[in-house]
């Protein structure tokens, strides 16, 4: 098991090394330099300033000077500084966005779990009956509905008409005033929201798979062995067929991993969250190359490392694929 | 916490609503009421400021709050008229070479430190410094020598008259101990800066807020205002919203917005509208080194077959002029006596014949020589009005005979792609300008260089020398002649169709008072705004 970790882990340097590589070509193929954002269309920028800003970005260089100089700095875990006017260190701009984001998405992962799971059994469970059609019209609904409408459509609801809850930001204007349970209870109020609506798409899909899983599984043999034997439907579903089904669950969480740090950049526009998929959005389109290039990196890198742990989870979880290997 | 700042909002309202009615339907007659410290004035912003050092800024949420903290050596006053603001007065010599700036004394930095004309001249040696990235040199570029007599005295000279020179001082004075010596792109004041001005920095939670603290040892006065605090908000909507629900003191709204959605008795009751005309304008720029847009007659046709009032009443819901040329009409240097190209299909029609463009295979389309008259405007993404407007125009067009196809590209590859290599027929953009009617950059045929502001390739040999002498006279009523001339040129000519000049359509709560609508805006005189005590909604 460590052999194959280990083995695993050292496929993921040459795989980051392609993917720096490609992110980096594919983004100066985009047309339009950070230098052009900054200097053009201003009446009192002369061109010399262009010219200045290049040199002083290093685009005066050549492409694979560029990159030289960009990898040997990530080497040394330094993500350089951000074209941005602010010029501020990459790794700071990520770090101070990362809590927000990734609370955001974890809360919201747990709210799918918890909700999702048990309505995709009851569905599968009571298949085709009253419930499972209201469910699945409901679930298609929320699948279909655009998110930043629903949005705008609680917060008006919520926020203006009954005064409920806060409208955006992530916390109110008075909070360091507050005691600190009346700053958790504010940051909850401020939570409610943006998870629900962020957490709605995921319910939808989420609970469907669960439901096709656990009709998939209902069917095998080995349920009907269990029936046969004579447990109670309870024991048969909870027991045996719930287990089984769960499997893929590790996949999908392993898969999540790299949407942790990743924003939704309609979704933090309309609540003002200040997270990564603004910064992220932001820096596309100014042509920040250091930024994008970190941002990257990083989700690169946990995507690699969230696929080798939903592996590993994988095997321990289900003896088939444990025994598979050590024959193999 | 914050139901409890609704409700007493609501309560001070109703009371106040009660006791003098007057007071909250009409400003402007209310009784004079003696200023109090105190409150907060809460705005959105649509995005985080980048720095706080205005020489490295660019963005408008930057120089916003840029405005409040820092100070230039004059400002202009609520009539646009150049005032002095860390210049106590000035001299300008009868050569019109030389402008003295004598300092206002007893100024003092956040830091305590005092500000010198030492710092004046630290500051234009930033500016024009090669290693300093800023895109507010060229100005300063014109200065061939600077002196400091004494430290309230500071003296600059140039080599020719130069009209924008004296307001190119109202730029913001950096401190000299902070910064001199040090790389400017590197310097901590960008996210902690020390300036003069009437508001200090308290907090900065980057992509969240920014919250400003009165200087209570500003030169002019401590600002009535406690704290202004800028919430970053990306979307409109959601601004709108948390504005209905008086969380926000101020939002410039949308025509949509001030139109239709504020016209309740609750928003009545909580803000002030206000609306004036912008600087700034949109405009069709044709490509005139393209065949199709050389001839004049062609311009004016096209300018003659576009419903400017269509347009505004359309896009702007009317809160809008029709454009004439690249100033406003509210302003000294506007020429009102200027040809009018209002909407005329017959007209063009005649003028697209003079020009021996006629529908000769019946298609529907112009042609000449076998051509037909079809081309391709282009626009950026992310401005609906200059979409909306493309698409208005491309209706009118095709009733005489023009074929249009709009494209919309997304910024950069906008800038990379079509404007620079000079790669397009015809675009539709904006200039924002100011009170300072000089052109020099966007109408010179020294400026049709690569990435230079003149990109549709407009010459001129009158228009360039009225340019270059009408910044060479100081005072007002001998530019107006040269500008005069200058539009009258324009308007025959027709490089651009100049569309419209949209609206600034702000509300602001009620709490505020001495909000005075002038030519500068509402803004001008913020320190002076007050909110009395009783309807004071933030203690702390």
């Amino acid at each position: 098991m460590l052999r194959y970790i280990f083995k695993r882990l050292l496929i993921l340097v040459p795989l980051l090394f392609g993917i720096t590589l490609i992110s980096f070509v594919v983004i100066h193929l985009a047309p339009g330099e950070p230098t052009d954002m900054q200097t053009q269309m201003n009446p009192q920028a002369g061109t010399e300033l262009q010219e200045r800003l290049r040199v002083q970005y290093g685009l005066d260089q050549p492409l694979y000077v560029q990159y030289g100089k960009w990898l040997s700095r990530l080497v040394q875990l330094d993500f350089g500084e951000s074209f941005a006017t602010d010029r501020r260190p990459v790794f700071d701009k990520v770090v101070e966005r990362l809590p927000v984001t990734m609370l955001l998405n974890v809360l919201s992962i747990l709210l799918i779990l918890v909700v999702s799971i048990p309505l995709g059994i009851a569905s599968a469970v009571r298949r085709n009956s009253g419930f499972d059609r209201v469910t699945t019209m409901l679930v298609f609904a929320g699948f279909a509905m655009p998110s930043f409408w629903l949005a705008l459509l609680l917060m008006d609801w919520f926020g203006v008409r009954l005064g409920l809850l806060p409208i955006s930001g992530l916390k109110s204007l008075g909070y360091e005033y507050l005691s600190w349970s009346g700053q958790l209870l504010d940051r909850l109020a401020h939570l409610i929201l943006p998870v629900f609506v962020s957490a709605l798409g995921g319910v939808a899909g989420f609970s469907r798979y669960m439901r096709s899983n656990m009709l998939e599984v209902v069917r095998q043999d080995y349920i009907l062995t269990a029936r046969a034997k004579g447990l109670s439907e309870k024991t048969v579903i909870y027991k045996h067929a719930l287990r089984n089904a769960l499997l893929p669950v590790i996949t999908i969480l392993g898969l999540s991993v790299p949407g942790l740090i990743g924003g939704s950049v309609i979704f933090e526009t309309i609540f003002a969250i200040p997270g990564m998929g603004k910064l992220f959005y932001d820096g596309v389109m100014m042509r920040d190359y250091p930024l994008i290039m970190g941002i990257l990196v990083m989700g690169a890198v946990l995507t690699l490392l969230g696929n080798l742990l939903a592996d590993i989870s994988y095997a321990i979880a289900d003896p088939r694929i444990r025994h598979g290997q050590q024959e193999g | 916490m914050r139901s409890i700042f609704i409700g007493a909002v609501f309560l001070l309202f109703s009371l106040s609503a009660c006791d003098n009615p007057q007071e909250a339907s009409l400003p402007g007659v209310e009784k004079v009421l003696t200023p109090e410290y105190g409150d907060t004035f809460i705005e959105a912003s649509i995005g985080d400021a980048s720095t706080l050092l205005p020489v490295l800024a660019s963005d408008s949420a930057s120089s916003d709050i840029n405005g409040l903290l820092y100070n230039g050596l004059v400002r202009y006053d609520k009539n646009l008229v150049p005032e002095g603001e860390l210049a106590e007065s000035w001299e300008i010599s009868a050569d019109n070479l030389t402008i003295t700036f004598h300092l206002r004394k007893g100024v003092k930095w956040h830091d305590g430190a005092p500000f010198t004309s030492a710092d004046v001249k630290f500051n234009y040696e930033l500016y024009v410094d090669p290693k300093t990235p800023t895109a507010y040199a060229e100005s300063f570029k014109q200065v061939t020598r600077v002196e400091t007599p004494d430290p309230y005295t500071f003296v600059a000279h140039y080599e020719k008259p130069y009209a924008p020179a004296l307001i190119s001082w109202g730029m913001s004075v950096h401190p000299k101990h902070l910064l001199a010596g040090q790389e400017v792109t590197k310097s901590p004041l960008a996210r902690k800066p020390i300036g003069t001005g009437p508001y200090k920095l308290a907090d900065w939670q980057a992509g969240e807020k920014i919250v400003l603290e009165a200087n209570p040892d500003y030169f002019a006065g401590q600002p009535y205002i406690k704290r202004v605090v800028y919430r970053i908000i990306p979307d409109i909507s959601t601004q709108f919203l948390e504005l209905q629900t008086g969380s926000l003191d101020f939002m410039g709204l949308a025509p949509l917005q001030f139109d239709r959605q504020t016209d309740t008795p609750a928003f009545r009751r909580l803000y002030n509208k206000f609306r004036y005309l912008n600087f700034g304008y949109t405009y069709l720029g044709y490509n005139l080194k393209r065949p199709l847009f050389q001839d004049k007659m062609v311009r004016q046709a096209l300018a003659y077959a576009i419903n400017k009032e269509e347009i505004i009443e359309g896009v702007l819901l009317g809160y809008g002029a029709a454009a004439t040329g690249p100033y406003k009409p509210d302003t000294w240097v506007y020429n009102a006596d200027v040809p009018r190209y209002d909407y005329n299909p017959e007209k063009a029609r005649e003028l697209f014949q003079a020009a021996g463009w006629i529908d000769s295979d019946g298609d529907g389309v112009l042609d000449k020589d076998g051509r037909k008259f079809a081309f391709t405007i282009v626009t950026n993404q992310g401005n609906d009005l200059r979409s909306k407007t493309g698409e208005i125009i491309q209706r009118r067009f095709k009733d005489v005979g023009v074929e249009v196809k709009l494209r919309v590209i997304e910024w950069a590859t906008f800038l990379k792609e079509f404007i620079n290599p000079g790669n397009f027929d015809a675009t539709i953009l904006g200039w924002t300008g100011g009170p300072e009617p000089d052109q020099f950059n966007i109408w010179h045929s020294s400026k049709i260089g690569p990435r230079q502001l003149n990109f549709i390739g407009f010459k001129n040999a009158e228009v360039d020398q009225l340019l270059e002498e009408g910044r060479r006279v100081f005072p007002p009523q001998q530019r107006k002649a040269y500008y005069d001339r200058f539009q009258e040129i324009l308007a025959e000519e027709q490089p651009y169709t100049f569309l419209y000049i949209p609206e600034a359509l702000p509300a602001v709560s009620k709490r505020f008072r001495r909000v005075e609508p002038a030519p500068a805006g509402i803004r001008y005189n913020f320190t002076q705004w007050f909110v009395p005590a009783a309807e004071q909604k933030y203690s702390r």
